[in-house]
């Protein structure tokens, strides 16, 4: 992982106003000016402000808020869609922001591709024109043996000819992913990609996209309001409210140990006991202590683990990730952690 | 003072200043109208070419042509074998020639109405400034009664089927640009957004999707701009555009009823064969909306 470091995508100190004088409004928002003072006193919005984010290589990063806190906004910076009022968007050595038309449109070609929420199929090309349309424009010349291989990875073989309006709302965003999987770049944006399906398509399309990230391993930017999905993709969750970025961490982190408030509330109806991990709350095994005989494996969801425990009749367990000792959980703990603080503050 | 009388500027003024606009466009006629002849030179020949090619040909292979071509742009079989039908009834009743000029006519204006139009109308949506400079253009245009375009141009080119051609093309051309306008506007800004996140061109936007998205809407500016030009074409009789509109022009100045009746329903024959044509092959373009395989 020597080399991976520099393909990282670094987001530094970024603001995004909009509003024809946004330049003018920047300094005062970096001194504090809000949100609101901004909109009803200079009649601009605010979109994002002080946006500093590593979104690592290899991994899927999911960006969350809710409806106008700024995901979309940010997400379209990486493929400089928008362009920010001050800040950095890195990759590479290159600052997609001072890029020229040329350059960055060889750069959307060549190492990003997006997923949009209303999927933004082009109704008039069949299934494997649409999935082909990223190669077309590069002029590659196997772009339909390219396509139809997507076509099949996303399990839609047989469609090709079919029109976007023949499909349903499910079909037509596997052709969205198999479009943008078909361009073969490293960095996969994904706008609510999954917000429009129902629920069960939903969660075959996020089974769909963990299972090829397992083998494709792309840097992947995923955008929810669902914290249910974020937790389930992210490797990373970025918490944004009102433009501004609450929290950074892993889904265990955010759960556990919200940064606020606002998150915590974010949090409150979340099942912890499918979260949680065993590793996470395991306490460190003091010195000469004898071990307990059970052991439960570090990346089991608690939930799991209490059954395995309450099933053995042991309350005790060591936690282990392969040869290595992760520390000591046992039942107590494990109920705590379950159990929401501030529903258990309420109930006192 | 006299409110009646609206305080119009003398007549001695008034006389004057249209002698001096006529005297100023005579100049410009004597001093470019041989250049702007030759410059249009090649319409002429296009159309005489075209109009030679429909009345010398043997009329069973024109027929023949003419249904083949109604098909290929319909794929309907009623409207081709009405089509046969039409025309030939009206080339027994001795208006085969004739109904042959206006086709030409027609085909060469609508030609030249969509090579011209269209640019404009790509223009038109890609800057708004554009739009707001050629919109009262194109409004002017439409209103302005239809004769009086005749009179510029038949003092520069003289009678004939130039000036006819370009009288008509300036008449018939408004609906190609808006509607084409239009229908690039109206292209969804999701869809454009996904293809600048694929990291297409502009120019590569317009081919693959704004154009394409738009053809529906442009084809129903074409269709527009034929119904347009045929009537527009008897309109040009009047400055020696040979078809149906001569004996039509005629029939008026002579009082022949059943002539002018004659040629009027002839004229309305080829405006039914041109209008479910280009509206079959408008429809044909949006195979890609409904829904079912
Ligand atoms: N072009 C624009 N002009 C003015 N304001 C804008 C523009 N685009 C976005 N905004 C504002 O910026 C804020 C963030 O918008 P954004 O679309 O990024 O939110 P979002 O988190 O994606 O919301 P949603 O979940 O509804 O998609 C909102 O207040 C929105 O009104
Ligand atoms: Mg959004």
């Amino acid at each position: 992982m020597t080399e991976a470091g520099t393909h990282d995508i670094e987001i530094r100190d970024l603001y995004k106003i909009f509003g024809p004088e946004a330049g003018r409004h920047v300094e005062a928002v970096k001194a504090g000016l809000t949100k609101t003072e901004l909109n009803d006193r200079h009649n601009h919005v605010l979109g994002l402000q002080d946006i500093n984010l590593t979104i690592p290589h290899g991994r899927i990063t999911v960006i969350m808020g809710l409806s106008g806190s700024g995901k979309s906004t940010l997400i379209r910076h990486i493929n400089g869609l928008i362009r920010p009022t001050a800040g950095q968007v890195l990759y590479d050595g290159l600052d997609v922001v001072t890029m020229t038309p040329a350059q960055l449109r060889d750069f959307r070609r060549q190492k990003t591709a997006m997923v949009f929420q209303k999927f933004a199929l082009l109704p008039h090309r069949t299934v494997l024109r649409n999935v082909a349309y990223g190669l077309d424009i590069r002029g590659i010349a196997e772009a339909e043996e390219r396509a139809r291989h997507w076509i099949g990875r996303v399990g839609l073989q047989g469609y090709e000819e079919y029109y976007p309006r023949q499909l349903s709302g499910g079909m037509q965003q596997r052709v969205g992913l198999a479009r943008a999987l078909a361009n073969d770049a490293e960095i996969l944006l994904m706008d609510e990609a999954f917000s429009a399906l129902d629920p069960l398509i939903r969660m075959d399309m996020q089974s769909i996209l963990l299972e090829l990230q397992q083998e494709l391993r792309k840097t992947i930017i995923f955008i929810t309001h669902d914290l249910d999905e974020a937790l389930r993709l992210g490797d990373k969750i970025a918490i944004l409210r009102d433009g501004a970025m609450e929290q950074v961490g892993d889904g265990q982190e955010i759960v556990l140990r919200p940064a606020n408030a606002y998150i915590a509330e974010f949090v409150r109806e979340v099942n912890r006991g499918r979260i949680i991990e065993a590793r996470t709350i395991a306490a460190p095994a003091a010195e000469g202590r004898e071990l307990p005989g059970f052991a439960v494996k570090a990346r089991s969801r608690l939930d799991l683990v209490a059954r395995r425990m309450t099933k053995a009749g042991v309350s005790e367990a060591q936690v282990r990730d392969g040869d290595r000792l992760v520390g000591i959980i046992d039942l107590p703990s494990i109920l705590e952690a379950m159990v929401n603080p501030a529903d258990a503050a309420s109930d006192d | 003072m006299d409110l009646i009388r609206f305080p119009e500027m003398s007549r001695g003024s008034l006389r004057a200043m249209r002698q001096t606009i006529d005297g100023g466009f005579r100049d410009f006629t004597r001093a470019w109208g041989d250049t702007l002849e030759a410059i249009f030179a090649p319409l002429q020949d296009l159309l005489t070419l075209i109009e030679n090619l429909l009345i010398r040909s043997p009329w069973i292979l024109v027929l023949a042509v003419l249904a083949a071509g109604i098909w290929l742009l319909s794929r309907s079989w009623k409207i081709a074998l009405g089509s046969v039908l039409a025309l030939l009834v009206v080339g027994y009743f001795g208006m085969w020639e004739d109904t042959m000029r206006t086709i030409a006519m027609v085909a060469v204006c609508t030609l030249i109405a969509v090579v011209v139009g269209i640019p404009i109308g790509i223009l038109m949506a890609q800057s708004n400034r554009m739009n707001a400079m050629v919109t009262p253009i194109l409004d002017m245009m439409q209103t302005m009664p239809s004769f009086v375009y005749l009179i510029p141009v038949v003092m520069i080119f003289g009678l004939g089927k130039v000036p006819g051609v370009i009288a008509v093309v300036i008449y018939a051309i408004p609906p190609v640009i808006r509607l084409t306008n239009l229908g690039i506007r109206q292209v969804a800004a999701d869809v454009l957004e996904a293809a600048e996140a694929f990291g297409s061109s502009s120019w590569q936007k317009l081919r693959d999707v704004q154009l394409p998205l738009a053809l529906p809407t442009i084809m129903a500016g074409v269709n527009q701009t034929i119904m347009m030009s045929l009537a527009m074409v008897v309109v040009a009789s009047m400055i020696g555009v040979r078809g149906l509109g001569q004996p039509v022009l005629q029939a008026i100045n002579q009082q022949y009823f059943t002539m002018g009746v004659m040629n009027g329903l002839a004229i309305v024959a080829i405006a039914i064969i041109m209008d479910r044509t280009t509206q079959a092959y408008g429809k044909r373009l949006q195979k890609h909306t409904e829904a079912g395989k």
